[in-house]
């Protein structure tokens, strides 16, 4: 059986020394809480839960960046599963800091390959960068798109295309982005 | 032009690598995928896959729209099968605000997604041998199968392919006794057409020559590269999620699990093979024992549904692999974060390990039997 | 134009009289070569219209060409993301005359569903010009067959001596988009497509007019 977070909590603090980890609960219908791992010990604690024998956790399911806007960080989840002891699973998460030359974490991708993509995707939507990552660029956006569109934060370019529906809001909204207005709009405006 | 002699000093004629793009269109129909490889000759020597071309910013359209809202997007995602997609997404909910599904419901659900495998496997082989060069005629047959199966979803949910036929706790209209002998007949006469399907192709000297020994993928990569689904099993990854998890009623049902050997592309066509027998199999269980009862919790509201707050990672065993959501709510009416676990995408990791010293030809097949779906790998 | 009682005695006798325009729209229709150019759901419409049930091989088109200089027809089946754009716009530009555009599917006449996406264009005809639309989503196969029909009687509709293609100005190359910083530039080509109107206002400058 998988060991639980707490009994996990503490293994770790025994093998990699100076690892600051905490538990980070979730629904009490889901029942996974998280371990939130400092970005300096996350390769090692990584490799141990890797490696350790009662864990086995060889398989990294999903990697997923999370802007937390108003807590004004940017949080990379790892759920780990085990295909040797079929457990899982283990949820570990990191947390960086939102301002671009500042979003830094480690990359997992040296502990576990298929994490290469995901974090590729994750730099591309979020912005944030993985130290030690092989190939780190952009794998959804071209590679000349400046933005991360992912973040709360980010405005779309103006292209709002008015739609033949009685709506208000959205010839309000294109004005106030300065989108494409359609021709007669723009052409009574200037008569006023 | 070329400054150095034809011949070099070792005897040898001197060479250059090609650097060429096979894609974004191109008649090996997976969809908008680009690989950027690096030629010596017909031999691979480097595979970049470059994909985006069909970005559609699903994750951030969830972020605006009900959770129910995003249902008929998830049908969209792998659009070969709506039904499992759908499933998905409602199990993650399901998971997260703790909704029990009735039974009926359940065993409606296993009926859509082995039917939903049944379609793709034999689409995604057909594809295959397309790319191996019997122009069509495999694929004809297998889509003479599909179009049946299509049939009994347009009957059922409405719509062919985009079925959106899931809800939070149960899905969304009962199956009439009709709709259920029109299933019955599908399962009665599918192995008859796998019969007739394996005499031509299992041991023909052409699929045997061509797949065979190529496109190796260890076992140790696999599990590395997070590959799951047939390529995984193909080879000799022993994880099957609907065994590990047991989601649904899948603990209840006997079928077994295939598991390949060598990982080459024969096994994973052969695989895909065993597969649709097993699902077979279990619909011949489901289609048997199905209880009568209501199919959708009562207690969930489906106007105004709002998740209780917290984040959670649910999965299923997809026909291409392990397709998982993963959810953050805030306790409102919309998600806070909506994340899609893509088999295909992070199947595709290990691609440049496979086709490394295989002729351009062979990556094409071996791209073919990874089946991708661009859908569920741009988002 | 010949008398209708003549040309059926002719017919009688075995004798077919037709214009010369006819034959070439004739020919030009029953064998229309599209291009494999699925993008996304709709394109497995597309093959499940050109397998055994649906069969587009009744109307000459089952020849689906993998080159863009062999073909005919682009059916774009599926969403134009913006990244895609330059290349559909390519695609389009290496077809020789002459040539059509369906745009099948909510996605590629509008943007579909996922019109409101960051990297979603919105609509094909934002930079190519398109010949029939199919709405859908997807749209049967049947639509598409309908689809190919509607594009059969425009072509018997042409007119050999007025055809664009033997205009020596008249464009058969568009611009092709460039994928900037944050958008694709020019976010549309003014040339094919204009921003639908509002209705309202007309009606406002309608009530602005005196009497």
């Amino acid at each position: 059986m998988i060991p639980t977070s707490e009994q996990l909590c503490e293994a770790i603090r025994v093998a990699v020394p100076g690892a600051v980890i905490e538990i980070v609960p979730s629904t009490p219908a889901a029942a996974q809480p998280a371990l939130l791992v400092d970005c300096e010990h996350a390769v090692a604690v990584a490799r141990y839960l890797k490696d350790e024998p009662t864990c086995r956790l060889d398989f990294c399911s999903c990697v997923t960046g999370v802007d937390y806007l108003a807590k004004s960080f940017i949080e990379v989840v790892y759920h780990l599963y085990s295909v040797a002891l079929k457990h899982g699973p283990v949820v570990l998460k990191v947390r960086a800091p939102r301002e671009l030359d500042q979003c830094r974490v480690p990359s997992l991708t040296p502990v576990w390959r298929g994490c290469e993509f995901q974090e590729r995707e994750a730099y591309d939507l979020y912005g944030v960068k993985f130290a030690g990552h092989p190939d780190l660029r952009r794998i959804l956006m071209w590679n000349e798109f400046a933005d991360h569109p992912m973040r709360k934060d980010y405005v779309p370019p103006a292209d709002y295309e008015w739609e033949p529906t009685p709506h208000d809001e959205v010839l309000k909204r294109t004005k106030a982005a300065g989108g494409i207005m359609p021709p007669s709009a723009a052409a009574t405006e200037v008569k006023k | 032009m070329i400054a150095e002699p034809l011949i070099n000093s070792a005897g040898t004629i001197t060479t250059q690598t090609l650097e060429i793009s096979i894609g974004p269109q191109h008649p090996s129909t997976h969809g908008v995928f680009r690989m950027d490889v690096v030629l010596d000759g017909e031999i691979v020597r480097a595979l970049k896959p470059v994909v985006g071309y069909l970005h559609r910013n699903h994750e951030q359209l969830a972020e605006k729209m009900a959770w129910l809202g995003s249902m008929p997007y998830t049908d969209r995602l792998d659009y070969f099968n709506s039904m499992s997609n759908n499933w998905a997404y409602a199990l993650a909910v399901e998971k997260l605000a703790g909704i029990k599904v009735p039974a009926r419901a359940e065993y409606i659900r296993v009926i859509m997604a082995e039917l939903s495998r049944l379609q793709n496997h034999a689409s995604a082989i057909g594809f295959l041998l397309q790319d191996c060069g019997a122009w069509g005629t495999p694929l004809l047959y297998a889509f003479k199968e599909r179009e049946k199966i299509l049939d009994f979803f347009e009957t059922v949910s409405g719509s062919r392919m985009m079925c959106n036929y899931f809800r939070f706790g149960g899905v969304r209209v009962d199956l009439a006794e009709a709709m259920l002998a029109m299933a019955r007949k599908i399962v009665a006469e599918f192995p008859k057409f796998l019969d007739e399907f394996e005499k031509l192709m299992t041991t023909n000297e052409v699929v045997l020559a061509r797949c065979q020994r190529v496109g190796i993928l260890p076992k140790e990569l696999a599990i590395a590269g997070s590959i799951s689904g047939p390529v995984a099993r193909a080879s000799g990854v022993e994880y099957d999620i609907r065994k590990v998890d047991k989601y649904g009623i899948y603990d209840r049902l006997e079928f077994g699990v295939p598991v390949g050997e060598v990982g080459d592309v024969y096994d994973r066509y052969y695989i895909r093979v065993l597969e649709m027998r097993e699902a077979v199999k279990i619909l011949q269980q489901v289609l048997r024992d199905i209880p009568a009862g209501p199919v959708q919790a009562v207690e969930v509201k489906l106007r105004g549904f709002k998740l209780p707050a917290g984040d959670g990672y649910g999965r299923i065993e997809g026909p291409k692999g392990e397709l998982g959501f993963y959810l953050v709510s805030e306790g409102g009416p919309k998600p806070y974060r909506y994340h899609i676990r893509p088999p295909s995408f992070i199947n595709l990791t290990v691609l440049e390990d496979m086709c490394l010293g295989h002729k351009v030809a062979d990556a094409i097949i071996i791209l073919g039997s990874i089946d991708i779906v661009l859908g569920e790998v741009d988002r | 134009m010949i008398d209708a009682g003549l040309k059926s005695e002719l017919q009688k006798h075995g004798v077919f009289v037709i214009s010369t325009e006819w034959l070439y729209n004739w020919g030009r229709k029953s064998s229309i070569w599209p291009l494999q150019f699925g993008l996304a759901c709709c394109a497995i419409e597309m093959i499940a219209a050109a397998a055994a049930r649906y069969d587009l091989a009744r109307f000459g088109a089952e020849v689906f060409r993998a080159t863009p200089r062999q073909a005919d027809l682009m059916i774009v089946a599926g969403t134009v993301t913006k990244k895609m754009a330059p290349q559909v716009v390519r695609l389009f530009n290496q077809m020789p005359e002459p040539k059509y555009v369906i745009a099948m599917g909510a996605c590629a006449i509008s943007g579909g569903p996922f019109k409101d996406g960051y990297n979603v264009l919105k609509g094909v005809d934002r930079y190519i010009p398109v010949d029939v639309h199919i709405p859908g989503c997807p749209p049967r196969p049947e639509a598409l067959l309908h689809a190919i029909i509607t594009l059969q009687e425009k072509i018997t509709g042409q007119h050999i001596d007025r055809a664009r293609w033997y205009d020596a100005k008249a464009t058969t190359e568009f611009p092709i988009p460039v994928c900037g910083e944050h958008d694709l530039l020019p976010p549309a080509n003014p040339e094919v497509w204009q921003p639908p109107k509002d209705y309202r206002d007309v009606t406002n400058e309608e009530s602005t007019k005196k009497p």
